[in-house]
């Protein structure tokens, strides 16, 4: 303990020089035994680059849409929400501890689709949580307090870099299931039906709905549907984490496949979602997370515990976010808006992916880059090793994440050309 | 058969119940003095002047974005909030061993605390470290660090109900019995939820006894200004703690003082011994944000931000902050007239003495619930009033329920 190693350093000092060992006392701190923390993988490479001189530089790392000119992007139906509830002069009276009900009503419809049979029933709970971080601890730590089944989370091979110290802190133990085969750079559906096979009943198994985070490896429906089929066998727990809604395909329906799909076989699940990426609120902390039942009873009781376990942690949300994402949610014309948006959104990077692989093509490269544009979504994993991240950052300020991960989002038409030359020049 | 087959149905949380009940009953005279949010005498809520002002400027200002902010939350929010509690001329900020930490909320900013300290005070993942709460306390207290990981959350004398004041000697008995390197929850000022404050020469006691047990002080400050309508008088206790060399943690809610109730806006601050320490401190401090909210929402803290770092907006502030203030201290003062004229049995000076939102009033449970069921007067069962929801309007007629509760119900 601090105090006690600073004592035996003052037995000594305090022979030679009393005063010296009192002041020594005075400075001890409780911290002393603190260590220095390591900056966090993934936003740590933003400090990083914010720190970099180099005018060429690229931020490739944090999943943050940019446009073609490499500017964050407030989407216009945000703009236009923002002034309708300006407008209003609304008061800023607390929001009850599971948020505002408008926007988790909205939240629930867009990821399960307003004629679900699950919302006509009130057999499920949605409450605002902050953003998908929130979503996810939040159910980590339900699924810690209430599921006495089964200690074990499965992740796919490889995850979001905070799946695991979320759950992990909740209490639950992490393990994996295969998910990404670096030798196809695609989804390993055998491998991964192998492993889900072996699972031990009512684990909990999270699922990426869409635009796997960081591989951008989806499967295909018909994958989905052995998954869904295999998982149902096992008797699993499904947690569905959807980050990018909208993002992946450009389709809100069709990203939401997945998780609609499970629900119609059966499973009664857990989702994790977040409107960072798709509405672009990134710092307003907009979420949801929900627990589907059995039944309107069961739900009740849910949502009872999940006010138990929001209370000491925040409380009750943030409304400015919420308030913002209701508001387009539930107004036609800017919904509709939204949709187009979103689309915009997907469709740019897209097209950066096309515009990266035909600039490697041009740069000489005899690689098989076709895994850039068959992924999917925000992120590319590019096969890229440890030491080729190491000189692209170095030797051309490009940033990114160990695994080889970018962000195409931090991609435009005006640094596709460098990108491609760097990444040229270090696996030629 | 469900998972959740047997998951228990919840208690609901008491403050919102009530503020719940309050808002389903029918009755053209209900009062509710229940949670704690500011009121005017219309008994409406009131969004600060300067806020609407700030929030326009924010709105018009197309330069701003929906960014994340650093998982440590917003730079020049942090600083400002920091120097807030602790003064513009804080030795301690000079010093460069003051940091803090953007957090959801007073209650999220005690809820980081909590997390670290469980993870590196008193040992590596020391849940035994006992943890004092004041008796009575916010009930979330307990509930904020059991979920921590605390094992051992116990009380410490504070409210005298014989005498309706501060048991310093309990109080003082209580910390000199405690077990070395305890953690001793403090409220800076207007404490929730008795309305009574230890005067300047008590907290020299409590900080004595405190140094020389090695006792941990963790500042929970919701109400800075609202105590006395003056900033620096009410953060008194706290910048006295620091100049006696503590090192520390307070807890800063924007909640109540701005009037920014939904959109979240606490602050961590942290005093340490010097900037290395302070550094890893933040550090680790960093790792636990992000595993549970991974960083914190902006609106709120940019609109703080804005105001407090800029000199026209800061005086609108501190005025706005004494308007609510005044309110308050008038609603006490004409409650405890009524409560005389009508001869309403026992002393009611502590209505004037006590200090900030709340009144402990001395309603037992059962004269309570006759002020609920049968006068339609929502308060908390510990007797607690939010003198926020008195209006020049209803005063009247709480001070005759009250009379009524006192003289026909034991």
């Amino acid at each position: 303990m601090a105090l006690l190693k600073s004592s035996k350093i003052l037995t000594s000092v305090g022979a030679q020089a009393p005063v010296l060992a009192v002041l020594q006392l005075r400075a001890s701190s409780w911290w002393t035994e603190v260590q220095m923390g390591p900056p966090d993988p993934i936003l740590g490479v933003t400090e990083a680059f914010k720190r970099d001189t180099n005018p060429k530089k690229m931020n490739l790392g944090v999943g943050a849409y940019r446009d073609d000119q490499g500017k964050p992007f407030v989407l216009n139906c945000v703009r236009k929400a923002e002034a309708q509830i300006a407008a209003k002069k609304l008061d800023k009276e607390y929001l009850p501890i599971v948020g505002l009900a408008d926007f988790s009503k909205a939240c629930a419809q867009l990821a399960l689709g307003p004629d679900n049979e699950v919302l006509k029933s009130g057999r499920s709970i949605t409450v605002q949580t902050i953003s998908g971080t929130g979503s996810l601890r939040v159910g980590a730590n339900f699924v810690a307090r209430f599921h006495n089944a089964s200690r074990d989370v499965y992740l796919p091979k490889p995850s979001w870099g905070n799946h695991t110290p979320i759950f992990r802190d909740a209490g639950m133990q992490l393990k994996a299931y295969a998910y990404y085969d670096p030798k196809t750079i695609g989804f390993d559906l055998k491998g991964a039906l192998d492993d889900i096979s072996k699972i031990p009943e009512k684990s909990v198994i999270v699922l990426h709905a869409c635009a796997h985070n960081p591989t951008g490896v989806d499967p295909r429906p018909e994958q989905w549907k052995e998954m869904a089929a295999l998982i149902k066998k096992r008797n699993l727990l499904v947690f569905f984490d959807m980050a990018y809604q909208g993002f992946a395909s450009g389709d809100i329906d069709r990203d939401a496949w997945a998780v609609r799909y499970f629900i119609e076989q059966g499973h009664n699940i857990l989702l994790s979602q977040s409107f960072a990426k798709n509405m672009g609120m990134y710092g307003e902390r907009v979420g949801g997370f929900t627990v589907v039942c059995k039944d309107a009873e069961e739900a009740k009781r849910v949502e009872s515990q999940l006010k138990i376990l929001i209370r000491p942690i925040y409380s009750n949300p943030p409304m400015n976010g919420a308030r913002i994402a209701s508001t387009i949610l539930n107004t036609p014309e800017l919904y509709k808006e939204w949709l187009e948006e979103v689309k915009g959104m997907a469709s740019r990077i897209i097209r950066m992916r096309e515009m990266l692989v035909s600039n490697l093509k041009k740069e000489g490269s005899t690689h098989n880059w076709q895994h850039v544009t068959d992924q999917i979504g925000m992120f590319c994993f590019t096969g890229l090793k440890p030491e080729q991240v190491e000189r692209l950052i170095n030797e051309f300020s490009i940033y990114m994440t160990k695994d080889g991960r970018i962000s195409v989002a931090g991609v435009t038409s005006g640094n596709v050309g460098y990108l491609a030359h760097a990444i040229h020049t270090v696996t030629k | 058969m469900s998972i959740f087959g047997e998951v228990p149905l919840a208690a609901p949380v008491a403050v919102f119940k009530l503020s719940a009940d309050f808002r389903e009953d029918q009755c053209p005279s209900k009062v509710n003095l229940g949670v704690g949010a500011y009121r005017t005498d219309e008994c409406q809520p009131w969004v600060l002047p300067v806020v609407r002002k700030v929030e326009k400027m924010i709105a018009d200002d197309h330069s701003l974005n929906h960014e994340y902010l650093p998982i440590l939350g917003l730079p020049e929010f942090r600083s400002s909030a920091s120097k807030i509690a602790l003064g513009e001329d804080s030795p301690a900020i000079k010093d460069n061993r003051v940091g803090a930490v953007q957090c959801l909320g007073g209650t999220g900013a005690l809820k980081i605390g909590a997390e670290f300290l469980r993870r590196w005070y008193n040992g590596t993942d020391n849940t035994k470290t006992p943890i004092y709460v004041s008796a009575p306390t916010w009930e979330n207290h307990n509930a904020v660090f059991s979920n921590a990981g605390f094992e051992d959350i116990r009380p410490y004398k504070y409210w005298d109900a014989g005498k309706r004041g501060l048991d310093l000697t309990g109080f003082l008995g209580d910390l000199e019995n405690a077990p070395d390197h305890s953690i001793i929850v403090l409220h800076a000022c207007a404490h929730n939820p008795t309305g009574t404050d230890p005067t300047q020469d008590q907290w020299k006691q409590i900080a004595d006894v405190m140094k020389q047990k090695n006792l941990f002080a963790f500042f929970d400050s919701a109400y800075q200004g609202f105590a006395s309508g003056n900033l620096d008088k009410d953060a008194w206790s706290i910048r006295y703690f620091v100049s006696q060399g503590f090192e520390l943690f307070c807890a800063q809610s924007f909640s109540k003082n701005f009037g920014l109730y939904n959109e979240r806006v606490g602050n961590l601050t942290v005093v340490a011994k010097d900037q290395d320490n302070l550094n890893r401190v933040l550090s680790q401090m960093e790792k636990i944000v992000r595993i549970t909210w991974s960083n914190p929402p902006s609106q709120g803290a940019r609109l703080v931000a804005i105001t407090l770092n800029t000199p026209e907006l800061f005086a609108e502030w501190k005025d706005n902050v004494k308007t609510m203030a005044d309110r308050v201290l008038l609603m006490r003062a004409q409650l405890k007239e009524k409560l005389k004229a009508l001869g309403t049995p026992g002393t009611w000076e502590h209505i004037t003495e006590q200090i900030g939102m709340f009144s402990f009033t001395g309603l037992n449970p059962k004269q309570v619930e006759f002020m609920i069921k049968e006068k339609h007067i929502y308060l908390m069962a510990s007797g607690r009033i939010n003198m926020c929801g008195l209006t020049s309007k209803n005063i009247d007629y709480v001070a005759e329920s009250i009379h009524e509760a006192v003289t026909t119900v034991q």
